[in-house]
């Protein structure tokens, strides 16, 4: 079974399409994206920790989180709606990144189950640009690079 | 495993990227670079191996001294961006499935 996630992106579309394969009954796959605590854990990173402000797993429901780092400082803030809803099947939500210029963007997650103990996501996400969605593609990678240049910084203060 | 999935995991790693922003200014010798650092020397050697066989950096040799500096062509492949985007997905998704198998009950 591929179980790597794969990224199709076509040259001049304002959509991307990300799939992935899970060793998991979908129910569970679907439980990571609607229980705060267990999306808080998979959201965090060494660099970040996630906190579920608001999900309001349901149709018409509001969703919220913040990623601080370890002094506490907002680094990355969403919120959205959720607009379509249905248990083990899909999640239609509108995802906006706060203090950014980026437009409100749609995601469209379908959650399907292959075996009783493997499912796939589907993940659609339609961008107001094509810009904006090459530029939503660039962020890891200068986040990284930021990121390594504020632990270089962090490295030579304490030379000093 | 080709080259390109191993300038990747180069890359991945926050001391890596701390030392090809290093030598992106300037062409530097080992010993310069691994001053920079908290780390043991060997570990910064062991790090300056992986971004040269990854050729993210290149050697030269200077009279007795070996000059690290940046490979800009390479590091423009991995400008090509929807790699590390996947890769932050994957990395997501990797730890998802190890927290929710652990919420299986055992057969």
């Amino acid at each position: 079974m591929e179980k790597k996630t794969k990224i199709t992106a076509e040259e001049g579309k304002q959509d991307l399409v990300i799939t992935r394969e899970f060793d998991l009954p979908v129910a569970l796959l679907f439980k990571a994206h609607v229980e705060a605590e267990i999306f808080e854990e998979w959201m965090s990173h060494e660099y970040g920790t996630t906190k579920v402000k608001k999900l309001e797993a349901r149709r018409h429901g509001s969703w919220r989180f913040e990623t601080t780092d370890a002094q506490g400082n907002m680094l990355f803030g969403a919120n959205g709606v959720i607009h379509e809803f249905v248990e083990n099947q899909k999640i239609t939500r509108t995802f906006e990144m706060e203090n950014t210029p980026f437009p409100v963007q749609i995601e469209y997650l379908e959650f399907e189950q292959l075996t009783e103990d493997t499912c796939r996501l589907k993940m659609q996400i339609v961008y107001k640009s094509v810009e904006y969605r090459d530029q939503h593609l660039k962020m890891p990678f200068e986040y990284g690079m930021n990121m390594a240049h504020n632990r270089l910084q962090d490295v030579l203060s304490k030379l000093k | 495993m080709n080259l390109r999935r191993d300038v990747f995991q180069a890359i991945a790693d926050p001391t890596r990227r701390a030392i090809l922003l290093l030598v992106a200014s300037q062409a530097m010798t080992a010993g310069a670079i691994a001053a920079n650092f908290d780390t043991a020397r060997p570990t910064v050697s062991k790090h300056l191996q992986i971004l040269t066989e990854c050729e993210l950096l290149g050697q030269e040799q200077n009279g007795r001294e070996i000059y690290y500096h940046l490979n800009p062509q390479k590091m423009k492949e991995i400008a090509d961006f929807i790699e590390p985007f996947r890769k932050m997905w994957d990395d997501r998704f990797n730890k998802l499935e190890s927290i929710m198998k652990k919420y299986k009950p055992k057969k």
